[in-house]
Parts: C-alpha cells; sequence; structure tokens
C-alpha cells in the first residue's frame, strides 16, 4: 500500500538545537532514505522554511491570496515523501526509525494514498 | 440496564420478558462464543472487516429473531456460520457491481482481484483467530472509544445499543463510530494480526487495557444499580480468558486475568441488595473461593513466565486483600510495597491515590493526606478522589471538611449505589 507520510516539527523548538546536532540529523535523514530505499516510492521534497509559505484561501467574492500556511498551528509540514509497504503496522515501523523523532515538538503523518478499491469503501 | 436485559440483543418488541430472558442469555453466550470467530475467519477470506463484521452484526440479529421462535439450533456456530456467509456474499455482490461500475470508467483495474489483494495476512492461523481480530480492533491508530466499541462489536456480538448503553453514548454516535473505526482499519490497511516480537508487549498492552475498561465500565453505567450489567463484566472476563489461553506465554495476559478472577470474587459482597459495599466493610465469606482459587493459578503461571508487569502486580495487591480475613489483618505493609513497584510501571493519578489508601492503612496518613492532595488538579473530577480524601480527613479529626470533601465526590457521581452510600456518609 502507499502511503504519503508528511514530516512536521515545531520551528520555535527546532531553533533552540544546537547546529551541530541538527547536522548531525541531517545526515541519519540521508542514510535513512538510502537504507529504505526499496520502501520509498517517491522521495518527495523538503519544504523551504514555513516564512516562505503563501496560502490562496476560500473568500465568499472569490479566492484569496493570504501570507503564511494554512494552518495557524505552531507545527508546520517541512515536506513529505510516498512509501510503499504491505500495510500500516510496515508503515509505522518504518516511520518510527526516522531519525528526527528524537526531537521534541516532531511528528510524522501517515496517511493511505486515495485509491480505486478504497473509494468503493465509502 | 438489568442484568436479564443485558442479555436480551436485540431491542425486539415482540419478545416476551421473563421466560424468554433466561433463554436469551444463552443465545448471548452462544454468541459471544461464536460470533468473534466467523468475523475473523470472513475478515480473512473476504479481505474486509466492514463486510465481515456487519454480515455476522446482520446475522446475529437474524438468529436471535429465529431462535427465539424455534428454539436454539443443534448447531448454533454452523447456522450463524452460514448466515453471515450468506449475508457477506449478498454485500459482495452489491459491491462488485458498484466496483465494476468504477472500474469501467478506470481502465486496468480488475474489480475482483482488488478484492483479493486486500486479504489479512494470514501469518499466525495456529493461534486463535479471535485475537487476530482483537489485536486489529485494539490497533493504536484507532481512538481508545473506537478500540472499545469495535472490540464489544466485532469480538464479542454485541448489538449497537448494548454497546451505546455499556459505554454512556447515544446509539447513532455508536453506530457512526464503529464503522469510521472500520473504515480507517480498510482505508489505511491496518493489519488483522498479532503483531511481532519487537511491538507485541506494547500492543497487548492496548489490548488489556480495552479489557480492563470494559470490565470497568459495566461497574459504571450510570443510574446503574451494583447488580446491573454483570454482563458485560462477564463478556469482559470471557475474553480475558480467550486471550491468556491463546497467548500462554504472555505472563501479563495471565495477571489481568487474575485481577479480574479477584475483583469478580469479590462481585458478591461488593453489591449487595443493589447496595454498593466497600471492602473494608464486605462480609469476607461472601467471596467467591473458587474464583479466588482461579485467580491465584493464573497469578502462579504469570510469575512463573518470570516477566513482571502492571497487570501482575494489580493482581498480587488483589491476592494480598484475598489472603486476609479482615481489612485490619491484610498485609499493608507488603500492598504499599506492591504499589511502590507498580508506580514504576503505571505513575497515573489513580495508583497514586490507591497507594495513598495504603499509606494511611500503614499508620501514615497524614503522609496520605500530603500525597493526595498533591493529586489535586489531576483527579479532582473523580469522585474516588474526593472519597479518600474525605476518609482520610475524617481519620485526622477534620470532620467538617470531609462532610465537604463526601459532598463534592457525590456531586460527580452518576452511579446510584455510589450515590446511595456516598449520600449515607454524609449523614452520618
Amino acid at each position: 500500500m502507499k502511503y504519503v507520510i508528511m514530516f512536521t516539527f515545531d520551528p520555535e523548538l527546532d531553533a533552540q538545537v544546537s547546529e551541530d546536532r541538527m547536522q548531525g540529523l541531517y545526515g541519519r535523514a540521508n542514510q535513512w532514505y538510502g537504507e529504505n530505499a526499496a520502501q520509498i516510492a517517491d522521495g518527495g521534497a523538503q519544504l523551504q522554511p514555513v516564512e516562505t509559505a503563501t496560502t490562496v484561501k476560500y473568500g465568499e467574492s472569490g479566492s484569496v491570496v493570504v501570507d503564511g500556511p494554512f494552518s495557524e498551528a505552531k507545527e508546520v509540514v517541512g515536506g513529505f515523501s510516498v512509501i510503499d509497504v504491505p500495510d500500516m503496522d510496515a508503515a509505522i515501523a518504518l516511520v518510527r526509525t526516522w531519525p528526527f523523532l528524537e526531537l521534541p515538538g516532531w511528528g510524522v503523518e501517515i496517511r493511505p494514498i486515495l485509491t480505486i478499491a478504497s473509494q468503493s469503501e465509502e | 440496564m438489568s442484568g436479564s436485559d443485558a442479555a436480551a440483543r436485540p431491542d425486539d418488541a415482540s419478545a416476551p420478558s421473563g421466560e424468554v430472558a433466561a433463554s436469551d442469555l444463552l443465545l448471548s453466550q452462544v454468541v459471544r462464543e461464536q460470533s468473534g470467530r466467523i468475523v475473523a475467519a470472513l475478515a480473512r477470506s473476504l479481505g474486509s472487516l466492514d463486510i465481515a463484521e456487519e454480515a455476522v452484526a446482520e446475522a446475529v440479529e437474524e438468529a436471535l429473531r429465529a431462535w427465539r421462535k424455534g428454539g436454539i439450533p443443534p448447531n448454533p456456530g454452523a447456522w450463524l456460520t452460514q448466515a453471515a456467509r450468506h449475508n457477506a456474499l449478498d454485500r459482495l455482490r452489491r459491491e462488485k457491481r458498484y466496483r465494476e461500475k468504477l472500474a469501467s470508467m478506470v481502465p486496468g483495474i480488475d474489480s475482483e482481484s482488488a478484492v483479493l489483494e486486500n486479504a489479512w495476512p494470514d501469518s499466525s492461523a495456529e493461534l486463535d483467530d479471535r485475537l487476530s481480530l482483537l489485536f486489529g480492533c485494539c490497533h493504536p491508530a484507532l481512538a481508545p472509544e473506537a478500540q472499545l466499541a469495535l472490540t464489544l462489536r466485532a469480538v464479542c456480538g454485541l448489538t449497537t445499543a448494548q454497546i451505546a448503553r455499556a459505554t454512556f453514548s447515544t446509539e447513532p454516535a455508536t453506530a457512526q463510530r464503529i464503522v469510521r473505526a472500520k473504515r480507517k482499519i480498510g482505508a489505511t490497511g491496518i493489519p488483522l494480526r498479532i503483531p511481532d516480537a519487537t511491538d507485541r508487549a506494547a500492543r497487548l498492552d492496548i489490548v488489556l487495557t480495552i479489557v480492563s475498561v470494559m470490565y470497568n465500565e459495566a461497574h459504571l453505567v450510570a443510574g446503574g444499580d451494583a447488580a446491573a450489567d454483570r454482563d458485560l463484566a462477564d463478556d469482559a472476563l470471557w475474553l480475558a480468558g480467550v486471550i491468556a489461553a491463546a497467548l500462554p506465554r504472555e505472563a501479563e495476559a495471565h495477571g489481568l486475568l487474575a485481577l479480574m478472577l479477584f475483583h469478580r470474587a469479590r462481585e458478591s459482597a461488593r453489591s449487595v441488595d443493589g447496595e454498593l459495599v466497600l471492602m473494608a466493610d464486605q462480609d469476607r465469606s461472601r467471596w467467591n473461593q473458587t474464583l479466588i482459587v482461579r485467580a491465584r493459578a493464573e497469578l502462579d503461571q504469570a510469575a512463573r513466565l518470570r516477566r513482571p508487569g502492571r497487570w501482575q502486580l494489580h493482581a498480587a495487591i488483589a491476592a494480598c486483600h484475598a489472603d486476609a480475613e479482615t481489612t485490619a489483618e491484610t498485609d499493608w505493609l507488603q500492598v504499599l510495597v506492591l504499589y511502590d513497584l507498580l508506580l514504576g510501571y503505571d505513575p497515573s493519578p489513580v495508583v497514586r491515590l490507591n497507594r495513598a489508601v495504603a499509606l494511611d492503612r500503614v499508620g501514615a496518613p497524614t503522609a496520605a493526606l500530603t500525597e493526595v492532595d498533591a493529586l489535586e488538579g489531576q483527579l479532582t473530577r473523580a469522585h474516588l478522589w474526593h472519597a479518600v480524601r474525605a476518609h482520610l480527613l475524617r481519620r485526622l479529626g477534620r470532620d467538617d471538611e470531609a462532610v465537604a470533601a463526601d459532598l463534592h465526590a457525590l456531586e460527580l457521581t452518576a452511579n446510584d449505589a455510589e450515590r446511595r452510600l456516598l449520600a449515607a456518609r454524609t449523614a452520618r
């Protein structure tokens, strides 16, 4: 099954982490992509800082463009990848090994990708 | 709800009471024994818990209608299986038409193979099928309320109405909770499988917690009397037995079963004529010695596996109470030591509150009250916190504050029997 995994974190908390530690984690994250290449269907993308976000929203008299991310939560989406694993337990097991999960504020959201088979379940 | 009401499964207004209620009890036992197995087997062969569960729920309703009229058939399991298969095929045919419509719009998708591809992996065929189903229903990706509702429905075969009553919810909300949980299992690919060694302990703990919640809720139904809802407690005890039998090497499974058996053994002394009796005031000759012997055997079995855990510690504390002829003769120091150990596994406010009670019993009521007061804010909405506090204040001669605490407790309990007990205490 294919799942999108979304990496989320709190920029304020990340700012308190030393440069050295961050560099180490980035190194391990790269390694993680290498080691799990067989389960990664699409590496996806790492996003620019949330300050660069622009959102186009519904407005009663036509859509409006606003500065900032779609949600006002402190946590922001930092990137995403697509994994292809047998089931949810395998997805959870893989995500658990994501190096950045040792930093407070980090989370990885797992969402199955909509397929024809899952549509008929609705 | 009363015990017989709990057994009368569907809301069949035509069913007369009395005599029929007794056979309903038998019916519900048959349903409980069979439905989880059939759901598990169907889910595995169809690859859809949703369809399997709906098909079995329908079959259960049909069975109860048919069996009330014609009596229980010689092989009720086969009857239910047959009816459930029939319903499942019906649903699949309807779905197939839908899938074919979809497939015709998207070339290259073969509708039937899509169904088969979803087949649940069969990694634990040697174990009780119901265990795989149970682990799926108690998957951490589901909210705890959904885990409980789905377990009651798919594993124990309770109707939506019964689950709603047991979990203080409405029928539409319960139905929706179950449907969402099943859809999530299907859509997100949550496997119906006993997890492997790395995850086993953590996942088993969720399952055991759900079973324990099930047992406790049976005693807490709002407006219920102390003797009510034996059915759900019985379901929980049964389920704990199924788990321990299927996973004989899991010490905590035996630990929970032992704990529940100890509690069950006190049941007839705990509730007298619908009134709640605190353990200190219980007539211990009414404790069921057969169940206590069984509980001890389970606890011994757990101890032999040499893997301690919180359920075994809870059970060991219950064993201390069972060992004592009276409250005063209880080895409270041992109880306190066990609570100290338990805190290492479960530092929850409720465990700390219970430890405070033991602290009082070993002659440290002031320290106990300090500990209880330290929990203020975390348990202020729990009537037990106020009740324990009232008891300690009374011990320390602070009677006015004790009455105030009892009144708080009274305000916070929704259970009639508990209300009467607290009301009697404040009137004293």
